[in-house]
């Protein structure tokens, strides 16, 4: 090791954690991968790493990139490293029954194959305790509608990178409703030139403009259904 | 002077818009431009395309606006019909280079398109390699082009160098290279339009 890096099994919990929030904030994915096996072996509890060293340092860099201080390259190089951490954890969070909020189905619509904003979602959903069932790029509405059948989830999510394909959502949605299933899933979209307005235009639930927002509905969205659902 | 029209454009099209306007001689045209890297950027457009057609007020018989929707979702549109301009027709610079039938038909053939303009070709490095980080950050590359096919070279003056230069992007992506020679696209008839906002002016300039 040169000598000027840090040695992380030095740092006790609490370090270690905080320079993890700033690896992922420097998008240095082996340094997070060596955090992750140093709490683990620390006896953390793979979901306690995801939540507090993982998520909270991506929530830093979400609010750095709303505010115009992190640009998409940098959240891109968090995003990675913040993958890298998850390889190892999720099958230990699967082993170990982590909490769960709910599921959505994802994925990027019709003529549209730009995946970044949706991945970015998925990994972020993923990290706040949802199942991600993801889809992938370019689907019609006849694979929305499969995928939605076949894994039941809470949300159906989509996502368009451009003007001309961001109204396939509508097609989407309109088929939904033509067979009666569009209440039986909350509805989010997203991507660059999305805005609310578009959002409601096309019948969605909401619109999340990025995948922090995307958390937060999500997780707010489901709340509001359980006290719903006790309230009844 | 209040009676000449202004264009309000993308700094992406000053070259290509001011080729058109001498090819016709169209004198009563002025063009002002913004920032053309605001193509990675593209909440920035609206509010500084009403920046700029407030500034024009007073000064100019009628302004027009050299854009697309250009990835603001609807929200140049918004700007455009409070403040009383129209823009070109169509999604973005693609779409109104090549023809909107034309591009639907080359996008529904490989949703997996990257698309080069003269523009685009001239900046690649900069604005493509440096201004998503690539050059930086290699390892970004196949988050940003993995999903990619084909690159396709929209050229509208027919210069051999950008041409060069739009192949060498191809293979610096890795991507199957295309070209279509579109001209100058939906541009022409949009500045016609706006020298004849001028007629006295318009006519006076043609040779």
């Amino acid at each position: 090791m040169p000598e000027d890096d840090l040695d992380l099994s030095t740092l006790d919990d609490d370090e270690l954690v905080q320079q993890m929030h700033e690896d992922l904030y420097d998008g240095l994915a082996e340094e997070v991968t060596e955090g992750v096996q140093l709490l683990l072996g620390r006896g953390w509890e793979p979901y306690k790493v995801l939540t507090e060293a993982l998520v909270e340092g991506m929530r830093i860099v979400g609010i750095d990139f709303r505010d115009g201080i992190l640009f998409v390259p940098e959240v891109l190089l968090a995003a990675n490293a913040m993958k890298s951490g998850m390889v190892i954890l999720r099958p230990l969070l699967a082993e170990t029954g982590a909490p769960k909020q709910g599921s959505m189905v994802i994925g990027t619509v019709k003529g549209d194959i730009h995946d970044i904003g949706k991945n970015l979602v998925g990994m972020m959903l993923e990290g706040a305790g949802f199942d991600v069932f993801d889809i992938g790029i370019n689907n019609d509405a006849d694979s929305y509608l499969s995928a939605l059948e076949e894994h039941r989830p809470d949300f159906l999510g989509m996502s368009a990178l451009l003007t001309t394909t961001m109204p396939y959502m509508k097609v989407v949605i309109d088929t939904l409703k033509e067979r009666g299933l569009r209440d039986d899933y909350m509805v989010l979209v997203g991507g660059a030139p999305l805005n609310e307005a578009f959002a409601q235009s096309v019948g969605a639930d909401a619109y999340c403009r990025d995948a922090a927002v995307a958390v937060e509905t999500a997780k707010a969205m489901v709340a509001e259904r359980r006290q719903a659902h006790h309230a009844a | 002077m209040a009676e000449r029209t202004l264009v309000i454009a993308c700094g992406a099209l000053a070259r290509e818009l001011l080729a058109v306007i001498r090819r016709h001689g169209w004198q009563s045209i002025d063009v002002e431009c913004l920032p053309a890297s605001w193509h990675n950027t593209p909440s920035r457009i609206p509010e500084g395309v009403r920046e700029k057609l407030r500034a024009a007020r007073g000064r100019f018989a009628r302004v027009f606006v050299a854009y697309g929707d250009c990835g603001t979702g609807g929200l140049l549109d918004a700007v455009l019909e409070e403040e009383g301009a129209e823009r070109l027709p169509g999604a973005h610079c693609y779409e109104f280079f090549a023809g909107s039938e034309a591009f639907a038909a080359l996008h529904d053939d490989e949703p997996g398109t990257f698309y080069l303009t003269d523009y685009l070709a001239r900046h690649f490095e900069t604005l493509v390699l440096k201004g998503l980080g690539i050059d930086r950050h290699p390892e970004l590359e196949a988050i940003y082009f993995g999903n990619y096919r084909r690159l396709l070279y929209l050229s509208q003056a027919g210069d051999d160098a950008l041409e060069a230069k739009a192949r060498a992007a191809a293979r610096r992506l890795g991507l199957a290279f295309e070209m279509r020679r579109t001209g100058y696209g939906a541009l022409e008839p949009f500045l016609a339009r706006a020298a004849a906002a001028s007629p006295s002016l318009a006519a006076r300039a043609v040779p």
